[in-house]
């Protein structure tokens, strides 16, 4: 753009210039060459190079003067252009002919300092950062003394001032990339400065890679071979089982048990010596039954099968067949004093071994037989004391509780010690509130509201004391106190005996929790309450000697059975004084038994060795059965219980001897029959279901008739 | 055991361990030896038919009668195989 200007402007002095002489130019190069002390100094890096083909002129030929003359005239300029002239209508040559020659155009990239453009453009340097706004105030600058330079070039077309031209043009040029890299970055911020930005990058070391390989010995081998069944498998697998069980038991008692290791080994050693004992004890024990099961195969199939045929042929009586008979070589000198049945084993039962002479008290023991051996007892625990009582558990038929002659009372656990140093899991002690005279009956109860078990124990001594199995002790509390001055107004003729009563029996309600009965040494029957420890409900004048049993029926609530030594067996019903039905058995009886089967059934044993079952349903006044059992004359019967599930029953004798016998089929089928022939009488008066309830319901009937 | 060997009828008693080794008699050496080592066979599988059956259940007893006598076994735990030979003379 401003090329026109600057072209126009050097035209009047270039013209001038060109007016020189020639004469003068020769002076001006001689001088140039004089004067330019300086230039020749420049001059010489660049000497003259001729050129091959330069005319070689001689001295006068150089001397020799041309003239040429410059003019203003373009010699190039043509000097007849004709034109059309729509004027005159005719083409007229043009007299004034452009004569300017152009030798040499460039176009600046200067602007003039006042201008509008340079305004804009220092507007525009002063948004960018400050370094290209610096080089934008040294751009003015410059452009004065540059103005001239070009001026020169453009109006001598010389060598030299070319050459200025083409260093200012590199000057121009340089600088130009300089603003246009302003622009670009200043659009374009991410774009890396190009002067300053240098990339780097280094690369890491490469692990080399590495083969490593070694050969270890081969594992031995062997070969093996089993034929697995099915139970193989199983036993396995259990044994893992148990492995594991006993892994957990040992970290669980790891820490806790370290110092019982010692005693723990001294114990496996124990084990270990004693295990062939026990492994073999239980294989033995099987093989004893089954060579008993040979020998007394004939019993076990009277007792399974046999139902004696005569029966049928006698109208009311039954018998009694014998089967097995129990003894113990190490207790023959003792009599029985008490049997229970187990009642969830029905084959099992227990036997008190003591002595009811009480100038001979020694020791005493307690025998657990089982039907299937009869040679042999199960359980055997030596006592130091005679027994008096005992009773079985009725749901934990493991506890056996044990009244002594000593007044102590105890509880075996038959889980406990099997064939080990028998002794009791509890015992009262002197401390404990023991009885100071025999124990005459003890009797599981009903746990009590914290789930302890506990019985009750009637002793002499006149108390009735319970007692409570709290973690390994016994803990006792008196229920009541046997005295006699409740019963004194009634009876005036025991004035001179001591003022406590001795309970010989006692009996608990089946159904009502509270009630129970007690027998005395005097022959009287209380009726107690466990509520009231201070007074009895009722006094019945029972008997004139000792009261040896009372058991209620087990069907009727209101009925309950006694017998004494005064040869008498009585039944009576609880809400009356006087006895309902008197029997007389000519000898004193010794113990008598309700059967579970039938509530009219009931069996007594007598010291003469008799065994008298009765039917009521049958015969109100006489046993239908009446049978000595023992073989020698003088042995005395002591006790009788019926078995809770099959037709049998043991009896004991004071030689230490129990004998079972199977009730004929008269003694418990006939009360059925009957009474199947009564039910359709006396519907009217029950609606209870168990025909054993409804016949002995009647009861009061009968006896009031 | 001596109450069995008491019992009337009984000939006599062995005890074999698992390995069918006697270790305990009543009877004569040659016998002994015989009977323990035909019965450990029998035992063996007769247990293994029972459990083969059953995993759960196992031997306890057997009994084989013969017409001039009876021979009772009962097999014991796994480590202790105890045979009783008893042998009855039949009525």
């Amino acid at each position: 753009m401003p090329v026109p200007t600057t072209v126009k402007s050097k035209k009047p002095p270039g013209a001038g210039l060109k007016v020189a002489k020639p004469a003068s130019k020769k002076k001006d190069e001689e001088e140039g060459v004089d004067q330019g002390d300086g230039w020749d100094e420049w001059a010489q890096g660049k000497a003259l190079i001729k050129p091959p083909d330069q005319l070689e002129l001689t001295e006068e030929e150089l001397k020799e003067e041309f003239t040429k003359i410059l003019t203003a005239n373009n010699p190039h300029a043509p000097q007849n252009i004709a034109r059309y002239s729509f004027k005159e209508r005719s083409y007229k040559p043009i007299s004034s002919v452009d004569q300017m020659a152009v030798h040499f155009v460039l176009e600046g990239n200067l602007i003039h300092v006042d201008s509008e453009e340079a305004r804009r453009q220092r507007a525009r340097q002063d948004q960018t950062d400050e370094k290209p706004a610096a080089e934008a105030e040294a751009e003015p600058d410059e452009e004065i003394p540059e103005n001239p330079v070009i001026e020169e070039t453009s109006e001598i077309v010389d060598a030299a001032a070319a050459e200025d031209a083409e260093e200012a043009e590199v000057l121009g040029e340089e600088e130009r990339p300089d603003s246009v890299e302003a622009q670009i970055g200043k659009k374009e911020q991410k774009v890396t400065n190009q002067f300053n930005f240098s990339e780097r990058a280094s690369q890491t070391l490469n692990n080399p890679l590495r083969e490593r390989s070694c050969q270890t010995e081969p594992p031995p081998r062997c070969n093996f071979s089993a034929t697995a069944n099915q139970w193989v498998i199983y036993d396995a697998y259990l044994e893992e089982l148990e492995k594991q069980e006993k892994n957990k038991d040992k970290q669980k008692t790891f820490s806790a048990k370290k110092e019982e290791d010692k005693l723990k080994k001294n114990k496996m050693v124990t084990e270990t010596q004693s295990d062939d004992v026990t492994k073999v004890v239980k294989v033995v024990k099987i093989f004893e039954r089954m060579v008993n099961q040979n020998t007394f195969d004939d019993i076990a199939q009277d007792f399974k099968y046999f139902e004696d045929a005569s029966d049928e042929f006698r109208e009311q009586e039954g018998t009694l067949l014998p089967l097995w008979k129990f003894q113990y070589d190490k207790a023959k000198r003792l009599s029985v004093t008490a049997l229970c049945w187990n009642k969830s084993y029905q084959d099992l039962f227990a036997v008190g071994m003591g002595s009811y002479d009480f100038s001979k008290q020694g020791h005493g023991m307690l025998l657990l037989y089982t039907l299937k051996n009869s040679t042999c007892p199960e359980f055997v625990y030596p006592t130091s004391s005679g027994i008096m009582c005992l009773h079985i558990h009725d749901r934990l038929s493991h506890l056996v509780a044990v009244g002594f002659y000593d007044g102590c009372v105890a509880v075996f656990d038959l889980k406990a010690e099997e064939g080990g140093a028998a002794q009791p899991a509890f015992k009262s002690t002197a401390k404990a509130g023991k009885h100071t005279d025999p124990v005459w009956q003890v009797r599981w109860q009903n746990d009590d509201m914290d789930n302890n078990h506990n019985f009750y124990s009637i002793s002499s001594d006149g108390r009735v004391v319970s007692w409570t199995l709290i973690k390994n002790e016994l803990v006792f509390s008196d229920v009541i106190k046997l005295s006699l001055e409740g019963a004194l107004p009634e009876c005036l003729e025991v004035v001179e005996q001591p003022s406590v009563a001795c309970g010989t029996s006692f009996d608990f309600h089946p159904k009502i929790d509270f009630l129970f009965l007690v027998g005395t040494e005097e022959g009287k029957i209380h009726k107690c309450s466990k509520a009231y420890s201070s007074q009895f409900l009722e006094t019945y004048q029972a008997h004139n000697m000792a009261v040896d049993a009372v058991k209620w029926n087990q069907f009727h609530p209101k009925v309950f059975l006694s017998c004494s030594s005064d040869w008498t067996v009585k039944i009576w019903d609880h809400t009356i004084r006087t006895p309902m039905f008197t029997f007389d058995l000519n000898s004193a009886v010794g113990d008598v038994a309700w059967s579970p089967y039938s509530s009219t059934v009931f069996a007594a044993v007598t010291t003469d060795g008799k065994v008298h079952v009765f039917d009521l349903s049958i015969n109100k006044y006489e046993a239908i059965c009446q049978q000595p059992v023992v073989a020698k004359k003088k042995t005395k019967l002591t006790h009788i219980e019926f078995n809770p599930i099959h037709p049998i029953i043991v009896v004991g004798d004071d030689r230490g001897y129990v004998t079972c016998f199977k009730l004929s089929p008269n003694l418990r089928k006939k009360p059925k029959e009957k009474k199947g022939q009564e039910v359709p009488k006396g519907p009217e008066v029950e609606e209870a279901k168990m025909e054993k309830l409804l016949s002995l319901l009647r009861e009061p009937d009968y006896n009031s008739v | 055991m001596s109450r069995i060997q008491g019992q009337k009828g009984v000939q006599g008693i062995i005890i074999v361990n698992a390995e069918g080794i006697p270790i305990k008699t009543t009877m004569d050496n040659s016998t002994t030896v015989q009977y323990a080592g035909l019965i450990h066979q029998l035992v063996m599988k007769a247990r293994s038919t029972i459990r083969d059956v059953d995993p759960q259940n196992d031997l306890t007893f057997l009994r084989i009668r013969s017409k001039k006598n009876e021979i009772m076994i009962a097999p014991g735990k796994r480590t202790i195989l105890l045979q009783t030979l008893l042998q009855r003379g039949l009525q």
